[in-house]
């Protein structure tokens, strides 16, 4: 599905992306992995193409995503912080992104029904708490039927019920063949959902493969001191 | 791109501003009028606080329009959309909105005085021409700042810069280079150097158009000469496009470069 080769990356001085090279396969749900300034976030912008990368190539079911827009009809996108314009109000934005992609779906009320966000519709969404417009967010990624899911800490600020609803949902799409990223701190969930992890570092990939072949390689018991001794080895 | 446009049009005809920008001009048409009680004189007085006033606005909201919605951007460019649409389209919103409380904040007013059974009628038009025109390029290079700094308060720093220099400086370089070199002719250079500057071209071109120029002595003569006939009016209609439609192209180009 998505296949990455030497991809570079850099900000000024600051080189993120030091050759990853990646390749995903239809179907899954891979968890993208890594300390704080890793390049996770360079990485899925990149497939957007919100990021433009120095060298490499990426391409998507085969075709290279360079200087083209059209493939992101293919993409649905929950980026990391949900900030949204002030002036709408939460039923004017999803009837807009609707309008952008020209896809007339109506999981929307599904999905506000899922998420309990009748009671805010026609509420500005400069006057909505961070956990409620990160619902809309998901709302927004979730109402559109791509193959391929790509969410950034898709967990941050939601109450348990709505992780519970969260994780269900994840699933459901898993169910119908989908490819799904997410990167996530939370190592629990990650644990929970994910069937593959990649795990970056210093720009690199450092690992690919299931949770348990990662336990296995670090000899640890269980994912959390896994992870923990990959990071203690690299800051050693 | 057009989708662009017209979601960032509803969004800035919603907020405030484009309402105190509105009011603002009605305000200034309607004591303008009452005060010089003559149109006339009132089209001369309102070019005066036009050639600085829109070039201000306009680089101010579109620098901070741009900032504003910069998440909501990000939000965009994750769509099936064409990333120098989005840029374009939210400029163009920015400057139409812009327009519009200029064509209609001093429309109104001068409408009901009776402008359209004046003589006056034609420099009033003229007057809201170049103020679009002035409206249109500041917009667009104030969303070029914007572009180039991820910094918000150095995109402010540097947008006022431009329009103090624009408005203020330029002026000032310009008038003592013509009495430096006063031993020279210098009728080329000061119509050239009047094309380097928009704010100069719109006043020059409403200056002229108000038959005022004996005023401005021999260099008047040669501008009457120049920008008085047909030929000077296309010129500098078209001068006042290209300075639009580079730093547009600049826009695009700067936009399919940037990572977000």
């Amino acid at each position: 599905m998505i296949e990455i080769k030497e991809l570079h990356k850099k900000f000024g001085k600051n080189q993120v992306l030091k050759g990853v090279d990646l390749d995903i396969n239809q179907g899954g749900i891979f968890a993208i992995l890594g300390p704080n300034g890793s390049g996770k976030t360079t990485l899925i912008k990149s497939v957007l193409g919100m990021v433009i990368p120095q060298s490499g190539t990426i391409k998507l079911n085969g075709n290279t995503i360079k200087k083209d827009w059209k493939y992101r009809k293919e993409i649905d996108y929950l980026p990391q912080i949900a900030n949204f314009p002030n002036n709408l109000s939460v039923k004017e934005l999803i009837k807009m992104i609707k309008d952008l992609r020209a896809n007339y779906t109506q999981k929307d009320l599904e999905l506000i029904e899922l998420f309990k966000l009748e009671p805010f519709l026609n509420k500005k969404l400069g006057n909505l708490s961070g956990g409620t417009k990160q619902k809309v967010n998901l709302v927004l990624t979730f109402m559109f039927d791509s193959p391929l899911i790509i969410l950034d800490e898709p967990t941050t600020g939601l109450d348990p019920i709505a992780l519970i609803r969260l994780k269900g949902l994840i699933n459901s799409e898993k169910e119908k063949g989908k490819t799904i990223l997410i990167t996530s701190h939370i190592m629990s969930f990650v644990e929970e959902i994910s069937d593959e992890i990649v795990f970056l570092l210093e720009g690199k990939i450092y690992f690919k493969g299931t949770i348990s072949e990662l336990k296995s390689k670090t000899d640890q018991p269980d994912f959390e001191h896994a992870i923990a001794s990959i990071l203690t080895k690299s800051y050693a | 791109m057009l989708k662009i446009l017209k979601y960032s049009f509803y969004d800035l005809m919603r907020s405030r501003w484009s309402y105190v920008y509105f009011f603002f001009y009605l305000l200034l048409g309607i004591v303008l009028l009452f005060l010089n009680n003559n149109l006339s004189k009132a089209v001369i007085t309102l070019m005066n606080v036009i050639i600085t006033l829109v070039p201000l606005i306009g680089t101010i909201f579109g620098v901070m329009y741009y900032y504003n919605s910069k998440e909501f951007t990000e939000l965009l460019l994750a769509q099936p959309v064409k990333r120098t649409s989005i840029f374009l389209g939210q400029y163009f919103g920015v400057a139409l909105s812009l327009s519009m409380s200029l064509i209609l904040g001093l429309g109104l007013p001068f409408v009901f005085y009776g402008v359209f059974m004046s003589s006056a009628i034609w420099d009033f038009v003229l007057l809201l021409i170049t103020g679009t025109f002035l409206t249109l390029i500041f917009t667009a290079l104030a969303f070029n700042i914007a572009l180039a700094n991820e910094n918000k308060i150095k995109g402010f720093g540097y947008a006022i810069l431009l329009w103090l220099f624009m408005a203020v400086i330029y002026d000032g370089i310009f008038l003592m280079s013509l009495m430096f070199f006063e031993d020279y002719p210098l009728d080329k250079f000061s119509l050239i150097a009047t094309m380097f500057n928009p704010i100069d071209l719109s006043r020059v071109l409403i200056l002229l158009k108000l038959d005022i120029s004996a005023l401005l002595g021999y260099t008047g003569a040669v501008f009457q000469k120049f920008f008085g006939t047909n030929f000077g009016f296309v010129v500098s209609t078209a001068v006042l496009s290209i300075w639009i439609l580079i730093p547009t192209y600049f826009i695009k180009k700067q936009a399919s470069k940037k990572d977000f």
